[in-house]
């Protein structure tokens, strides 16, 4: 198979999963949502004070994308699994890994990287210093691509499960805790008027390694889930 | 004459339960073989075991002459698998569906237009796939076979849901497959109207070795 037919096969899954998001907005909106509810939540429970609100911020925001991204999940391949397209993808001449990175390609592109676009928002929400957003954006835009790659990997082996929710969270969170450490080292570090260079190409690090080798990953655990 | 697929000692176990063991056939071109058997006989199994989806516990077939696992890429570009369920995205229109799923199939120059008309969707095309009935789905997998250059074709009840002049176009379809040297796999509760020494029956039964009639 040449490199035209397989860029072809690529972006035409991509295209197909792009046209269905399209068509169930609720879907997409939803996690995002979420994260914005949840930042909301921390002024009123916490109290006004922007010393502590500040100085939690980065956690809350990443934790709040870590969920969302949970919740977004099942989105990815559930459908494809119970229409039967999942068993067409797998049959596919194309190379199943290519498939799946175009998958997670359209996951991050609908719930990590509006994520990244939110991050102002939900910074000037907990009153997180200025200094800071850039680093914070900065981590996002490197760190939800781990999230949905990740995730892919999860969601794939869970979803010939039914209801494989709660296993995915029990799964995957413990596996997204040096990304929560370095981007929060990160933002800790730009607040501090400090170089962030260092963790956050570490971060860029981990997502090249991630989507490198997680499609395989992926390919895998549908393989599993179909049979 | 040779075989365009053979399979060996096929053996399968699911859920700790036998389903067939040391089946065995052999298809030349031009031939179809029913599959048969009660429900939960293992049918779906069997279909998905040479469609490369399930592995088998035992056993091996070659198409072409060409192990299952050999090659791949090759493997699945000779065969065509539609199984139970259609593979239609519910939230795309017909039209769509075809045009994306021919893309998927290595096919770039399919008329979409054309193979609405011939599987009768024409003036639905606009229409997305969760708002047409269930055999208007079918025919939208099914349009597939139209444009198909696979050599094998897995077809898990591929008659579900259509109306007699549905089976009848698919019947016609199936015709010309096999004039021209294609073989198709096929399960159905219905009883085929086939008038040809072509048609192989295979039929499987509860905790029974599975026999060849033909």
């Amino acid at each position: 198979m040449n490199n035209m037919s397989m860029w072809r096969l690529l972006t035409t899954v991509m295209r197909r999963d792009l046209a269905v998001a399209l068509r169930r907005r609720s879907d997409v909106v939803n996690p995002l949502l979420f994260v914005v509810i949840v930042v909301t939540l921390f002024p009123l429970a916490v109290g006004p004070g922007p010393d502590i609100l500040g100085r939690i911020a980065t956690g809350v925001i990443w934790v709040a994308a870590l969920l969302s991204s949970l919740l977004g999940s099942e989105r990815l391949f559930r459908d494809d699994f119970l229409d039967g397209t999942l068993e067409q993808l797998v049959l596919s001449p194309a190379p199943l890994p290519l498939l799946a990175f175009g998958k997670v390609g359209v996951h991050w592109l609908l719930s990590g990287l509006p994520l990244v676009v939110l991050a102002p928002l939900c910074a000037m929400l907990l009153k997180l210093p200025i200094a800071g957003w850039g680093t914070l954006m900065l981590t996002l835009l490197v760190g939800t691509p781990i999230l949905s790659a990740m995730t892919a990997i999860g969601a794939g082996l869970t979803v010939s499960l039914g209801r494989g929710g709660a296993l995915l969270s029990l799964l995957l969170l413990p596996l997204f805790i040096p990304l929560l450490i370095f981007a929060a080292a990160a933002v800790e570090n730009a607040l501090l008027g400090t170089s962030a260079i260092g963790q956050v190409l570490l971060l860029t690090g981990l997502m090249l390694l991630t989507l490198l080798l997680a499609p395989f990953a992926v390919a895998a655990a549908l393989r599993v889930s179909v049979n | 004459m040779s075989a365009v697929i053979e399979a060996k000692q096929l053996t399968s176990v699911r859920a700790e339960r036998l389903l067939f063991s040391e089946l065995s056939f052999q298809l030349q071109t031009g031939e179809i073989l029913h599959v048969e058997g009660p429900n939960g006989a293992g049918k779906s199994t069997l279909l998905r075991i040479i469609a490369g989806l399930l592995e088998p516990l035992a056993g091996s077939i070659h198409l072409f002459g060409q192990p299952q696992w050999g090659d791949p890429e090759c493997w699945r570009r000779q065969l065509l698998f539609i199984g139970h369920k259609p593979a239609v995205k519910a939230e795309l229109s017909a039209l769509e569906n075809l045009h994306f799923q021919a893309t998927l199939d290595g096919v770039t120059n399919v008329d979409a237009w054309a193979l609405l008309e011939t599987v009768g969707l024409l003036g639905l095309e606009d229409i997305p796939a969760q708002q047409l009935s269930a055999g208007q789905q079918r025919r939208i997998a099914l349009a597939r076979l139209w444009y198909s250059q696979a050599s094998l074709w897995i077809l898990d009840e591929p008659f579900t849901a259509l109306d007699t002049y549905g089976i009848q176009l698919l019947h016609e379809r199936f015709q010309h497959h096999l004039q021209q040297d294609g073989v198709i796999i096929l399960t159905s509760h219905q009883p085929l109207t086939w008038s040809g020494d072509r048609l192989k029956k295979i039929r499987i039964e509860f905790q029974d070795d599975g026999e060849l009639h033909e």
